[in-house]
């Protein structure tokens, strides 16, 4: 058969409902590739360019002949500012996607996402709790604490507002769509009224900081903070694949998933502490970035399947390339200014998720 | 006959009712039995009890001698497969990967020919690679008997005879799948499985299975033999509806339902 038969048979299989999927290697090395070619345009582009071919002595792989009058400057941006930033942006981007995907599993829905129903929301009210609360209590002395209080309070934050949906949104081993978006919505809301009060309260230094987790940027990123972010998204990944059967299984709905032999009540333990984990480490150190958690999981879902042993960690890689992505045109569109990233991801991510729901409506109840 | 499941006056009360009301019975390997009874008699209460989804008010069942709830759920999952109804799949995974959920964790090489060997049986070879939301009612309902089917096999290879649960398994099947679906459950009790399946059509029922349980109100109004529950006396009583009985040439009863009225008021 030629090529283009083969072509048109692929297309006509897939109208007709048929699956063809690229192998899992395939399509690992061709996200890893594609995170690879982003991360480097992101590191030329930005208030101080620099250019490909002063890159590789940027990054002291190679010194070229000539000497290079900015080599000291290009040297601190690469590392003190753009490589920072752009692991965390691609970090951040893996753990909000991964956790996207771990509770759309969860709740059985591709409309579930850890921004859209307030979990993120719940973690950035926890942690700017935690900025005005360590300020005016802590004092000087205990200031110290405060970095390593943000992504513990962000977490906590994230997992009380996620066992409290589960709970309301839950019940008798089925998850109602319809309450699930609805309290989520509230429970955003009563986090923001919460972070509108902090606000209200706060002075202005806490203020600014305030702000940030509000609209999320990836500015503040630090070597520091990378080292948090770190060993959360390498633990949870492992743990992830621990817990890819058995969100396969949960498709078929907790009832019949305990039949098939999954401990229902350990999985929806383990997955609700990794998603909020995961989301409230990604909220300590960029605030709330919404909509990559909807976005990725559904894309790759279209193209690998939706067997979750694959579909985790391309949605980490994905992620990651979407964030920095998304990350280089909010330092750049408007330089030498910043665009916060949240309100870039959400001008893309919420048009998409409109879409999604017209796609829905014809097919499924809401 | 090794019992394989054993329930002692079992009950299940919820908010005040009493959905079943002291059931007690007993399977034995190679048995096929069918729950039968108006709505709301408690039959998918009842199944899903033993199934050990549910933790029964009252009473006490054990799987080979082993009360049901000292399992954990992936021991349990290799002595008895269960097809629940109403099952929505909401991601688009294909029939075959549906279908192997129902091996477990068991190595891929040793479940392909079983994935192959229970989508061959019912039916679903040519749907493979469609995506399971893109199948009709009755259709997705086969191919989650496939996964339960394979599951089975997997248990059943590491442990004999195990119990199969079927709640309405024939309910979006059109006639000649629900005879098919049928047949093969009655072949794996052949080969010492346990099987209880809830039916509605009382016909199907009587022609398959060795023993019918008749529930009524939560109560089991008769445990026995065809001939047992052929009465037309009881039929009538727990179904409220006027029934005729009658026998194929094979002699096995059939049942023709009639209005409720009797005929001479009927006009």
């Amino acid at each position: 058969m030629s090529v283009m038969a083969e072509r048109r048979a692929g297309a006509k299989q897939r109208r007709a409902g048929m699956s063809l999927r690229p192998a899992a290697t395939l399509t690992l090395l061709c996200l890893l590739a594609a995170l690879a070619g982003t991360a480097l345009v992101a590191l030329t582009v930005g208030a101080a360019g620099i250019p490909l071919a002063r890159l590789p002595a940027a990054l002291g792989l190679w010194a070229d002949g000539a000497a290079n009058p900015l080599l000291a400057r290009d040297q601190l941006v690469v590392w003190s500012i753009r490589i920072p930033r752009i692991a965390a942006a691609a970090m951040v981007g893996g753990l909000l996607a991964v956790s996207g995907a771990i509770m759309q599993g969860l709740f059985r829905n591709p409309l579930a996402d850890p921004a859209l129903v307030g979990v993120s929301s719940g973690g950035a009210f926890a942690a700017a709790a935690a900025i005005v609360f360590t300020d005016s209590h802590l004092g000087e002395s205990l200031r110290f604490l405060q970095h390593q209080l943000l992504p513990i309070a962000a977490f906590a934050g994230s997992l009380v507002t996620t066992i409290v949906l589960y709970g309301i949104a839950s019940r008798g081993g089925r998850t109602a769509i319809a309450i699930f978006l609805l309290a989520g919505l509230a429970i955003a809301a009563i986090a923001n009224a919460g972070i509108g009060l902090l606000v209200f309260v706060a002075d202005d230094r806490q203020l600014r900081d305030i702000t940030f987790w509000m609209l999320g940027s990836l500015s503040g990123a630090t070597w520091a903070k990378l080292s948090a972010l770190a060993p959360v998204l390498a633990a949870a990944l492992i743990a992830c694949l621990s817990i890819a059967r058995g969100l396969d299984v949960l498709v078929l709905g907790e009832a019949e998933a305990f039949h098939s032999g999954v401990d229902v009540e350990r999985l929806k333990r383990i997955s609700i502490v990794l998603v909020s984990a995961m989301t409230g480490v990604a909220v300590s150190v960029c605030g709330v970035v919404g909509f990559v958690g909807i976005v990725v999981p559904h894309l790759l879902r279209l193209v690998i399947g939706p067997a979750h042993r694959l579909l985790l960690p391309a949605s980490a890689l994905l992620g990651a390339i979407l964030l920095v992505g998304a990350d280089t045109v909010a330092r750049t569109i408007v330089a030498p200014a910043e665009m916060p990233i949240g309100i870039l991801t959400a001008a893309i991510g919420a048009p998409f998720f409109l879409a999604m729901l017209l796609r829905q409506r014809g097919l499924v109840s809401l | 006959m090794t019992t394989l499941l054993e329930a002692q006056s079992v009950s299940m009360t919820v908010g005040g009712a009493k959905l079943v009301d002291a059931v007690s019975l007993q399977v034995d390997a190679g048995e096929m039995v069918a729950i039968v009874g108006p709505n709301g008699a408690g039959k998918s209460t009842l199944l899903r009890m033993l199934s050990g989804d549910l933790r029964p008010s009252r009473g006490a069942i054990r799987l080979r001698q082993r009360d049901l709830h000292a399992w954990g759920p992936r021991e349990l999952a290799q002595h008895r497969a269960m097809l629940s109804q109403h099952i929505n799949v909401t991601f688009p995974f294909t029939v075959e990967e549906i279908v192997s959920m129902g091996a477990g964790e068991s190595p891929r090489a040793v479940t392909r020919a079983l994935v192959a060997a229970a989508l061959d049986e019912v039916g679903l070879s040519h749907f493979r690679s469609r995506q399971l939301p893109t199948l009709s009612g009755g259709e997705q309902q086969r191919a989650h008997f496939a996964r339960v089917l394979v599951q089975l096999a997997c248990g059943e290879a590491l442990h004999g005879p195990g119990l199969l649960l079927l709640d309405e398994p024939t309910s979006s099947l059109d006639l000649r799948h629900q005879i098919d679906l049928v047949e093969t459950a009655r072949r794996r009790a052949q080969r010492g499985t346990a099987v209880i399946a809830i039916l509605h059509d009382l016909n199907l029922a009587m022609r398959f299975a060795d023993r019918i349980l008749l529930l009524h109100r939560g109560r089991l109004a008769v445990d026995g033999d065809r001939a047992a529950a052929m009465q037309a006396d009881t039929l009538r009583k727990i179904f409220e509806i006027d029934v005729t009985i009658q026998y194929t040439g094979a002699g096995v009863p059939f049942l023709l339902p009639q209005t409720m009225r009797p005929a001479s008021q009927a006009t």
